[in-house]
């Protein structure tokens, strides 16, 4: 490891590192823009100028200069300052200064760094260039006149997106910036465009002109739109959700997130139940009405069912760890084995972790060498992950396969096909040249996705894929490739803690079926939309009761007969488990609407009504019985892995039928997102239905 | 902003012609397998020798061929101020206006060309015979100013010798390459100085 000197701190800084990382080893920051940690280096924008010995007497680009034993470093010194301050002239040369309407002010590298190095008065008289905006989407608004040329959105595109979208073409001062079409970008990590920019080229489109960032409350959070549980920050300002930027956390999401996660706030505001509503009898409208009433008419219409009315919870994708603790201590009291938190009729098997954990871990992709994927489309289940795919497969790190629908995934994959029994079948008898691959591969990772299990051979599916990895050496000493990929953030939580039948109890779908034909007397949904309603709205014959307890009012509220407010996840502070098993916690950003609760209080009221109140005085309790079901919940931030060994799935045979995708709309997989008119926006670019519009759709 | 065109509406995409396919596919063995990326910029000037400019279509036609993404193409076709993305005419004059030629009269060029054709830089003859751009240096200076017409340089023009090489290209006739003036390469204008007794 070479020592070198940077202003008078000795450092030692790794082989291969440039004299800009060793800097930052010694704490010393040196001013970029085209730098980024995390994209290829181009050294264009020379801003990271310094002053070595030995070498020429002319200053040195530190992002692009390796460093060497020896060497003397000075970042501060007259040449360095004055080499900067030539760079931030020029940049300013053709840059607008008007940061007075321009929304990167306030966070923006190129106002930071003219504080610095810059100087009060031009001596630029002639005219500026300007540049035609072009259109990126929904998300993106682009002030080409703004860019300084670093290229950090063209390397991210080419990069990290793995869509080679963006160019900068021409030369001289006409260089632009420019997409070889204009209109969308394909990629599910645009706004992630809008982090790289170092100024307000790209800033985010549905959050310009809103607010300045100073004005901004942050709160430090996770993202629960899809199963990665990605960090992030909440910025909000009066009780309002106004933008989610990633943070930093190499484990999980780097510094990106998707599109969804940052894009679906508008839908906060939409749609939003914040009053309960009730059917007074069965067939009537759905009326406003308090709180008191709502569980007074849940009382009189369950008393009218009878004595021991048959109860039914199905959980859905984003309900969090409280909620699912006070209704399974619900369902105890009650007396109910039926309960489910797989409302899409996945056949995963809660009885061994192993069996539907992500084991390999996200980081543990780094090391990924060869990959499998069974019934997963990563690019729209977790695009953050798959961007972690792309870089192994450009490096020539790792080989992909896939057993499942075609689709572009942004790197070359091995198609299997998508006959499923098939496919598994010349991979396990080793017919198919991959399962060589994965059998020599140092860390070979299988990938199941939900479109593998949600089906009627799903268990069948899983032991298929516990057995290949069995049979393919992909379970072995220091490293489990054995990996469920989820879609939903609240189903590894609802797993851990149970919420699955219990002896002879009802599945979701087996319940929504048994409340049409009357051996089953109340369905409690708890923010689950993502199935099939209509049996619940056509079941006419029967007193039977749904009750609804979540955010929006969407496909399982329309259907309900009591309508009970509760919060979305900004708006509580909720535990939650990502699908690598780590128990994280979300923080309240904003109060929930009108008379909305946390849903575990809703909960709460509802079973009072039913009289079996549960002994929960506050969230502490709620979380305290939540350890006691599961000691893991207790542990937030942890990742314990799972011991493999006990079988899981069940043993038959797969069927031909093909898989087909979990995630068919990424902008749109929620009540959330559904209620997103950015989300309907992107849906609506990629779609080009613009074209089909008729005279109706305005 | 640079304008690149696209293909017309109703017109056919560019394609290579079976000869230039040959010739195309020659390009590429010049390049290790794995760096066919470098055959970019030969192949555009093939498709620009065959159509007479790069379009889109023809960069989207050279991207297919060297497998870089079509945004690349256009990266370096704009970089490079010898593609064109538009019909020019058939006597293309690239007029370096570069400090050499410039200090050494190309304003003269440009008058010239004016006053004969009425054409400033961009511009195209109604006649579809000439066109007028600037251009960045030819790397002529010692014979400056210069102009490029097609694959040819003419050097150390005037107003005046400009004039004539307007004519004489718009009659079809026989035109002198290179020094307008008669000079030999890059030989001293005001003939031999040194070693001036030496018989050469």
């Amino acid at each position: 490891m070479p020592k070198l000197t940077i202003d008078g701190i000795p450092v030692e800084a790794p082989e291969g590192a440039t004299v800009l990382q060793a800097a930052e080893l010694a704490g010393i920051e040196i001013p970029r823009f085209c730098y980024h940690e995390r994209l290829s280096i181009a050294g264009n924008c020379r801003m990271c100028l310094v002053e070595v010995k030995p070498g020429p007497p002319k200053p040195a680009a530190s992002c692009a200069l390796p460093v060497c034993e020896g060497m003397e470093v000075f970042t501060n010194s007259e040449m360095a300052r004055a080499a900067r301050k030539g760079t931030i002239e020029f940049m300013l040369v053709n840059h607008p200064l008007d940061c007075p309407i321009c929304d990167q002010g306030g966070e923006c590298d190129l106002q930071d760094e003219t504080v610095l190095y810059g100087e009060a008065a031009s001596r630029f008289r002639e005219d500026k260039h300007a540049f035609a905006d072009k259109d990126l989407g929904p998300l993106i608004n682009t002030r080409f006149t703004r860019c300084i040329h670093c290229t950090r959105c063209v390397r991210f595109c080419d990069e990290i997106a793995g869509v080679p979208a963006l160019g900068m073409i021409g030369r001289g001062s006409s260089c632009e910036i420019m997409p070889w079409e204009e209109g969308v970008l394909q990629t599910e990590l645009a706004g992630n465009l809008v982090d790289v920019c170092p100024v307000g080229s790209l800033t985010n489109r549905p959050f310009a002109f809103r607010a300045r960032s100073w004005e901004l409350t942050k709160t430090d959070s996770i993202d629960i739109m899809d199963a990665m549980g990605s960090s992030v920050r909440i910025d909000s300002r009066s009780n309002e959700v106004l933008r989610i930027l990633p943070r930093l956390n190499d484990a999980v999401n780097e510094e990106w997130i998707g599109d969804r996660s940052r894009h679906f706030i508008d839908g906060l505001l939409e749609r939003r139940l914040d009053t309960p509503w009730a059917r007074v009898t069965r067939g009537a409208a759905l009326r406003s009405v308090s709180w008191e009433k709502a569980l007074e008419i849940l009382r009189e219409r369950v008393e009218a069912l009878g004595d021991a009315p048959k109860v039914g919870v199905i959980a859905g994708d984003q309900t969090d760890l409280e909620t699912l603790t006070a209704a399974k201590d619900l369902c105890a009291a009650l007396g109910s084995p039926n309960m489910d938190c797989r409302q899409d009729g996945a056949r995963l098997d809660a009885s061994v972790r192993a069996g539907y954990l992500f084991n390999a871990t996200i980081e543990g992709l780094d090391q990924a060498d060869a990959i499998l994927l069974i019934g997963s489309d990563p690019r729209k289940e977790a695009p953050v992950l798959n961007a972690r795919i792309f870089r192994r497969v450009r490096n020539g790190q790792a080989a992909v396969a896939r057993i499942g629908v075609p689709t572009d995934l942004t790197y070359p994959v091995t198609e299997l096909g998508n006959t499923p029994g098939e496919a598994l079948a010349a991979l396990r008898a080793g017919t198919h040249p991959f399962a060589e691959v994965l059998r020599s591969a140092k860390h070979p990772v299988i990938i199941v996705g939900q479109g593998a299990l949600r089906r009627e051979d799903g268990a069948a599916v899983l032991n298929a894929a516990r057995d290949l990895a069995d049979a393919l050496g992909v379970v072995r000493e220091g490293w489990n490739g054995f990996s469920v990929l989820h879609t939903a953030a609240g189903r590894v939580g609802g797993l851990d803690l149970g919420f699955v039948p219990g002896k002879d109890g009802l599945d979701a779908g087996a319940m929504v079926q048994a409340l049409g034909s009357g051996s089953l007397d109340v369905l409690i949904l708890l923010g689950a939309d993502e199935f099939d309603t209509s049996a619940l709205a056509n079941r006419s014959t029967r007193d039977a009761l749904v009750v609804y307890i979540g955010s929006h009012g969407d496909a399982g509220a329309a259907v309900a007969d009591i309508v009970l407010p509760g919060s979305a996840w900004t708006e509580k502070t909720a535990t939650w488990v990502s699908m690598e098993g780590r128990v994280q916690r979300t923080l309240r950003a904003v109060s929930a609407p009108g008379a909305a609760v946390e849903d575990w209080v809703a909960v709460a009221r509802v079973a009072r009504a039913l009289g079996h109140a549960l002994p929960f005085s506050s969230v502490e309790d709620v979380r305290a019985r939540m350890a006691a079901i599961n000691p893991l919940l207790g542990t937030l931030w942890t990742l314990t892995p799972a011991p493999w060994g006990a079988p899981f799935g069940t043993e038959g045979a797969v069927s031909a039928e093909p898989f087909t995708p979990a995630v068919p709309n990424y902008y749109m997989t929620c009540p959330i997102s559904r209620a997103s008119r950015t989300m309907a926006a992107c849906v609506e670019a990629l779609s080009g239905t613009e074209d089909e519009r008729t005279g109706t759709d305005g | 902003m640079i304008e690149t065109n696209t293909a017309a509406a109703g017109t056919a995409p560019f394609a290579f012609t079976p000869e230039n396919q040959a010739e195309a596919r020659s390009i590429l063995a010049r390049y290790p397998k794995g760096r066919e990326h470098s055959a970019a910029l030969p192949l555009l000037d093939l498709a620009q020798r065959q159509q007479g400019y790069v379009d889109r279509s023809a960069m989207e036609a050279v991207a297919g061929l060297t497998g870089l993404a079509p945004i690349r193409i256009l990266e370096v076709a704009t970089f490079y101020t010898m593609f064109r993305h538009a019909p020019v005419g058939e006597h293309h004059f690239e007029v370096c206006t570069n400090i050499s030629c410039w200090l050494r009269g190309s304003d003269e060029v440009l008058r010239a060309l004016r006053d004969e054709l009425g054409l400033d830089p961009g511009g195209k003859s109604d006649d579809g015979k000439f066109s007028v751009q600037e251009c960045e240096c030819l790397g002529a200076c010692v014979n400056a100013p210069a102009v490029r017409v097609g694959d040819h340089y003419f050097e150390d023009l005037t107003y005046d010798n400009t004039v004539a090489l307007i004519r004489k290209l718009r009659a079809g006739e026989k035109v002198v390459l290179g020094s307008q003036t008669g000079r030999v390469g890059s030989a001293n204008a005001a003939g031999a100085t040194a070693l001036a007794g030496r018989a050469s």
